[in-house]
């Protein structure tokens, strides 16, 4: 019998090391991608032709001329301001009204509420590429608002009312105790104080998530920011990733630099707040 | 204040539903209705008059023989890249789930490709096709066959949805009970036995899950399409999606483009909503 459990102890000890190997060899080919950006950021173009896998260029040796040579070119600072603007203005408004209508859908048995929450339930199928040529005619042709930041911002977030609306009146239904409203109400709060000082703040693991999951989405969307801004001053960092590639595809330094640049913010935040990114988007998935 | 009153609801209802409502309504629901307009006139983007022209953009993209090859391209896209990303993302969960040191190292690095957007990975691995894997020996997919292109795009599409869908079915593994397992394997399963006979089956919603969400991210697939393989070669390698894209904005068949958008939601549509029905009927309960 011992020697049974030792003999198991030894094939789980076996079995773990083989799993280590196995997780240790995925886990470089996904970051090989990266390593490679890494290693040719710090090359001359020559170098990079002709070796892209050496560690240090060849010829000419290490260099740090790419970043400030792609940072001037690409107008990095200001794709980066843009993104951030844009990203936490639409962060934001997503959170406040989605928490909002949420609030008034679940403790409401009003018509309107139910078909305000039917409509955007079933919209949530609805992908952008069937809205995008009405929405570029309506508010390019018709309306003329595009190439401004508001207009990106407002649309982001009525894109994605619906799903954070969604997973909000979950968290409210199951979550917030009716009682603690109606104590709310005895002691003389408005409905507006109750949301504000009572039900918004017991939503905090819902916020976090449709933070995350909203944030990800707006900072690294493509197509519709390309749609609605067309002006250099006004790119985001894909869109300035994607123009400055038009432009500079040949300079592979420069290039290597750009798209270091691209990833490193979010790279960043991620190495900071990876537990709650990994968890929100988990239960974002889940939920939704 | 009497709160059966219609001025009450009608207040409240604004307060809190009603930029919402506003916000929802402009940019969701006015776009799909005048969309379905758009399908029935022919607008070139510029001029002031639509013209109606009855079904003739439906017409016209049941005989684009271009929308009819990305689509088939897209569908054989999809479809090899579903299940490989299915299988990666289960195999990575079943791995990081097993007990080994680190193993929440591995779910955040796994994770990694889906922080940074389609455009920036499109062009970091053309880097890898086109310099990287080329010095060592092999040749280059990009730019020269039509095989080649789906390759690529499959393998990136894998590489960048496995960590995404590993969280998923990691979850589905932790729900289900670790008394279950012991109980299979009192009655003499073998470890791999009781993955197999009965957590998978209890984690069958986390299968329907992934593979919708996997099904509905490979078919409007664009970003990645756009700065990987741009079409290239001789547009062999465009998707759905960047064919609705380029009828639209860039020959400026706004109602064709629309029509053809609206058949890819279609058939995407059929084909998740499918799936979903066929795996919940056999749904089991622990």
């Amino acid at each position: 019998m011992i020697q049974d459990s030792a003999k198991a102890l030894a094939r789980k000890r076996r079995i773990h090391a083989i799993i280590m190997v196995v997780l240790i060899l995925v886990f470089i080919a996904f970051i090989f991608p990266f390593i490679l950006v890494v290693i040719n950021v710090f090359k001359e173009k020559v170098d990079i032709v002709k070796d892209p896998l050496s560690l240090i260029g060849v010829k000419k040796g290490f260099t740090l001329e790419n970043f400030p040579n792609a940072i001037q070119k690409m107008d990095f600072f200001k794709a980066f301001a843009n993104s951030l603007i844009i990203t936490v203005s639409s962060t934001i408004l997503t959170l406040l009204l989605s928490s909002m209508t949420a609030f008034v859908i679940v403790r409401n048995k009003w018509k309107a509420c139910a078909l305000l929450f039917a409509a955007m339930v079933a919209s949530m199928v609805i992908p952008f590429q069937v809205l995008m040529v009405p929405l570029v005619s309506l508010y390019g042709g018709i309306f003329g608002v595009l190439n401004h930041r508001l207009t990106l911002i407002l649309m982001h977030t009525g894109f994605s009312l619906s799903m954070a609306t969604f997973m909000f009146h979950g968290a409210i239904h199951t979550n917030i105790p009716l009682e603690l409203e109606e104590a709310a109400f005895i002691d003389g709060c408005t409905r507006w104080q109750t949301w504000w000082k009572i039900v918004f703040p017991l939503l905090k693991p819902t916020i976090a998530t449709v933070a995350i999951i909203d944030a990800m989405a707006f900072w690294n969307d493509y197509l519709l920011p390309s749609l609605v801004l067309q002006k250099k001053e006004l790119y985001t960092i894909p869109i300035a990733t994607q123009a400055f590639y038009g432009t500079f595809s040949s300079d592979l330094g420069l290039i290597m630099a750009a798209l270091l640049l691209a990833m490193l913010p979010i790279l960043i935040l991620y190495v900071l707040l990876q537990r709650f990114i990994v968890e929100g988007v988990t239960s974002g998935a889940v939920k939704g | 204040m009497d709160k059966n009153k219609m001025s009450y609801k009608v207040s409240q209802f604004l307060m809190f539903g009603g930029i919402s409502t506003v916000l929802f309504l402009g940019v969701v629901i006015l776009p799909f209705i005048y969309g379905l307009y758009l399908t029935f006139t022919s607008w070139d983007g510029v001029s002031r008059s639509k013209p109606l022209v009855g079904f003739a953009n439906y017409l016209a993209a049941f005989k684009d023989i271009d929308f009819w090859a990305a689509m088939g391209r897209t569908i054989i896209y999809s479809a090899i890249a579903v299940i490989l990303i299915n299988i990666v993302a289960f195999l990575l969960a079943y791995l990081v789930t097993s007990g080994v040191k680190g193993q929440n190292f591995f779910r955040a690095g796994f994770f990694v490709p889906n922080l940074i957007g389609g455009i920036v990975l499109g062009y970091v691995w053309q880097f890898v096709f086109s310099r990287a894997l080329p010095a060592v020996g092999i040749p280059k997919l990009l730019g020269t066959t039509e095989s080649g292109a789906m390759f690529a795009m499959i393998l990136v599409s894998v590489w960048q949805f496995a960590g995404y869908m590993m969280l998923i079915y990691v979850a589905g593994f932790m729900s289900v009970s670790k008394a279950l397992m012991e109980a299979a394997q009192i009655d003499g399963c073998t470890p791999s036995q009781s993955t197999w006979y009965v957590t998978v089956p209890l984690m069958r919603a986390s299968f329907v899950q992934c593979l919708f969400l996997s099904i509905t991210r490979c078919f409007m697939v664009y970003d990645v399409n756009l700065s990987l393989t741009k079409g290239e070669p001789a547009g062999k390698s465009v998707m759905a999606a960047m064919h609705v894209y380029n009828q639209a904005f860039t020959y400026k068949n706004y109602g064709t483009g629309q029509a053809e958008a609206l058949i890819l939601f279609l058939v995407c549509a059929i084909v998740g909503v499918t799936q979903v029905y066929i795996g919940k009927k056999g749904e089991v309960e622990a």
